[in-house]
């Protein structure tokens, strides 16, 4: 056993350091930490200006992507150290639907056209992706799902709706599962994975408001859209395999260990400065404790995380242990939110700290963390919800 | 970065894994801690044999030169078996404080000697009034002439029953609380003066009240520099809170398995127990806190136990969340054992127990909290002080 880093660990570290620290733009910085604070939309190019970076820089933008597709294909501990220096360092961090979920679909299912065609624009940042999965009727039983697909020539025809489409407004391309055979056995065998370009005749996009009054998730409707049969991935009604695949392929970085870590330094520094009963909030025992247990619950899922990344490099797959990982990662945000809410006591109150007249009220650091807690209810809900997390491993790894 | 065990590890583990399997089945156990004893002379001998008892200590006495690492090793296989012979007390605890503080002539004599087997050691420190905190000391030590004459009082003293000799502290200097002053004598435990009230405790173990009447102990029997010993006792406490911590984490193992066994083979309605879904995310839920306790266990094992601030932190910081993961997983196995988790012949309910002890050793989890909590705010809190006045 041994968890310290290498010289050449240490060595890449600084060199991630380094490049951040030389590369990451002040002004994307202040752009972001600015927008943030007032609740304003983030822009495309706010999302997507570091990712950019990095994909001019030896594949940094995919870090777990192999060499020959243009990836960095770093160790999982490289994987480790670059995650928390980019939280560290407070970069905005890279959506992951192109990378993360789309990109590693296509390099391994997909034919040579289809990798030639995406891979690039995914790796540069240049075309942003959004995630076609769920439907009104279909969440947790997603294999329930009936947006159509019916082929006529050399085109499938789709129609339907999808929704909690996050970040479609931006989005040039949509990865899709759609249902080609609804005559199948079984629901999940009558699925395909389908590639969509946003800007074909009947796709619609409507945003929806989250509770905090911001718009990260949309409907998106198709009608009668006409898809090349070209942008199939890999075989009509195998998309369920694929979509799985997905689903529990990267799932490095979903703890948000380093992120939370970062959070809860922040909330120690305003509780330094809120005041209660006469005294810093950070000397009240009961918040102190609060902030402990959540510091030993991450401290513990750290070592979780680097043991499931340990396994993985050992080529013995991340598995659905991963769901633990979710599971106990969104936990920890929520509770860092809450702190951070808590901490700042009445000052949860003003919408966004600005005044009717646009003046700003109540200390700098408050702004927006009640509106932050209430986006955050989502943690516990998206990626497949910590119930249904809680269903994988009952039958997957408990064998119930 | 790797979690696998070397070669030497592997087979460490292999060989507790062993003994345990061949020397503890559930009914040889019972008969153990029935026993008046309360624990199997013959099994040291095998530790001995199997070179078991000379694990942390240095090779030149005639140990193998065992890490953190090997003793979790060792504990977790323990705690699997839930295995009574006193191994903490003796190797970790008492062996520790004759490593880190013996004179090389006490070394000489003591350590071969428990390697052997020959000589089994408790350490008596908790007095009535002091509850976890090392540094609250009452019993007295005071020299005369070229002896030092103990009087006092020391509470649950593990394995103190079993041991051939006692390490005793006592004040040499300071008043009742105060770090400085506190010395450490090594005596035998048939000594006049010495008196040991044994009992079994809840969970099957044993230990002792000893009672210090005047108490007479050369000056070639005090451990280490006189007035000095605190530092070092702090030390090897936390070594041993580690050693708890694996014992702890073997033992959850053991109950998550068995209650998710258990509600797959229990049938009610007509079907496996473990078919309802409210069921299952408790075990689960199980899971998960074995999982995060063996995580702060990796934690603290890994960390730099020779820098004395980063050994605090990790420590208290995996005692206070495996407390809360003993907690959870031991009440949620007897819940779902139903009748049978209550019972004492089932061995859910003497798993249950231990862990919850284990929980207490050394101090529970709100103590480690706080130690904690100081530890990593001290910068920014003032008040700290006021804070640990209220520490009872």
């Amino acid at each position: 056993m041994d968890t310290a880093f290498s010289n050449e660990d240490l060595k890449f570290q600084s060199e991630i350091r380094d490049f951040i620290k030389t590369n990451y733009p002040q002004e994307l910085r202040d752009s972001i930490n600015s927008k943030r604070k007032l609740g304003k939309e983030l822009s495309r190019e706010d999302l997507t200006a570091w990712h950019k970076i990095l994909g001019k820089h030896n594949g940094w933008s995919a870090p777990s992507w192999p060499k020959q597709y243009g990836g960095a294909e770093f160790t999982p501990t490289q994987k480790y150290i670059f995650e928390q220096e980019c939280a560290k360092a407070e970069c905005q961090y890279i959506m992951p639907f192109g990378i993360n979920m789309v990109g590693p679909v296509i390099y391994t299912f997909g034919n040579e056209e289809q990798k030639a065609q995406h891979l690039p624009g995914i790796l540069s940042g240049e075309v942003f992706w959004c995630q076609g999965y769920s439907e009104p009727g279909s969440g947790s039983d997603l294999a329930s799902l009936k947006t159509s697909a019916v082929k006529e020539g050399d085109y499938y025809i789709v129609n339907g709706q999808k929704t909690w489409t996050t970040m479609a407004q931006y989005a040039d391309w949509i990865f899709c599962l759609v249902r080609t055979n609804p005559e199948a056995e079984k629901p999940q065998q009558g699925i395909s994975f389908l590639l969509i370009d946003m800007k074909t005749p009947g796709v619609t996009v409507r945003p929806i408001k989250l509770m905090d009054g911001t718009h990260e998730v949309n409907e998106t409707w198709f009608d009668n859209v006409k898809v090349p049969i070209e942008n199939l991935i890999g075989q009509e009604n195998m998309g369920w395999t694929y979509a799985k695949f997905l689903l529990a392929h990267e799932r490095s970085g979903i703890a948000g260990v380093a992120r939370s870590k970062k959070a809860i330094e922040r909330i120690k520094q305003i509780a330094s400065s809120e005041m209660s009963y006469g005294e810093p909030l950070i000397q009240d025992p009961a918040f102190k404790a609060k902030i402990a247990a959540a510091e030993l619950e991450l401290s513990a899922l750290e070592y979780t995380e680097l043991r499931t990344l340990a396994k993985d490099s050992a080529g013995k797959g991340p598995g659905p242990e991963s769901s633990l990982l979710k599971i106990k990662g969104t936990d920890i945000q929520q509770a860092v939110t809450e702190l951070a809410m808590e901490a700042v006591g009445y000052y949860a109150n003003p919408h966004l700290g600005t005044t009717l007249s646009n003046e700003y009220v109540g200390p700098d650091y408050a702004t927006n963390l009640s509106g932050t807690y209430f986006n955050f209810r989502k943690a516990s809900i998206y990626g497949g919800s910590n119930e249904i997390q809680r269903n994988i491993i009952a039958k997957m790894v408990l064998g119930l | 970065m790797n979690f696998d065990y070397t070669e030497e590890q592997t087979l460490l583990d292999n060989m507790v894994t062993s003994f345990v399997r061949d020397n503890y089945d559930w009914d040889t156990r019972c008969n153990i801690v029935k026993s008046e004893e309360g624990w199997k002379e013959e099994n040291w001998k095998q530790f001995a044999e199997l070179g078991l008892l000379g694990v942390p200590f240095d090779e030149v006495y005639g140990g193998l030169g065992g890490k953190s690492t090997d003793l979790m090793i060792v504990m977790e296989q323990f705690g699997k078996g839930l295995v009574v012979e006193p191994y903490l007390p003796t190797v970790i605890l008492a062996g520790g404080l004759i490593s880190k503080l013996g004179s090389e002539e006490q070394k000489n004599s003591i350590i071969p000697e428990i390697i052997s087997g020959n000589v089994r050691c408790a350490f008596a420190y908790a007095e009535p009034q002091s509850r976890f905190d090392l540094n609250d000391v009452k019993t007295t030590a005071v020299l005369n002439g070229d002896d030092y004459v103990l009087n006092g009082f020391k509470s649950v003293v593990f394995g103190a029953g079993m041991a051939s000799h006692l390490i005793i502290s006592a004040r040499t200097d300071g008043d009742q609380r105060s770090e400085s002053g506190i010395s450490l004598f090594i005596v035998d435990t048939k000594s006049d003066g010495l008196t040991l009230q044994n009992y079994p405790t809840i969970d099957e173990y044993r230990a002792s009240e000893v009672i210090i009447e005047n108490l007479k102990v050369s000056k070639d029997n005090v451990l280490g520099e006189v007035n000095m010993a605190y530092e070092a006792i702090e030390e090897i406490v936390d070594i041993s809170t580690i050693a708890a911590c694996s014992e702890a984490v073997g033992i959850l193992q053991v109950l998550k398995d068995s209650t998710t066994e258990y509600c797959k083979n229990r049938k009610q309605f007509g079907q496996s127990i473990a078919k309802n879904q409210v069921i299952q995310h408790r075990l689960v839920d199980m899971m998960i806190e074995y999982e995060q306790a063996k995580s702060i266990l990796y934690m603290a094992v890994t960390a730099d136990l020779s820098n004395s601030d980063e050994r605090k932190k990790a420590v208290s910081a995996a005692k206070a969340r495996i407390g809360k993961a003993i907690k959870f997983v031991g009440e949620s196995a007897i819940q779902l054992h139903g009748g049978m988790g209550v019972v004492d012949e089932y061995m859910v309910s003497h798993y249950f127990k231990r862990a919850t002890m284990i929980g207490v050793l050394f101090g529970n989890t709100d103590y480690h909290m706080k130690r904690y909590m100081t530890l990593t705010q001290s910068g920014i809190s003032s008040s700290d002080e006021a804070i640990s006045v209220s520490v009872t």
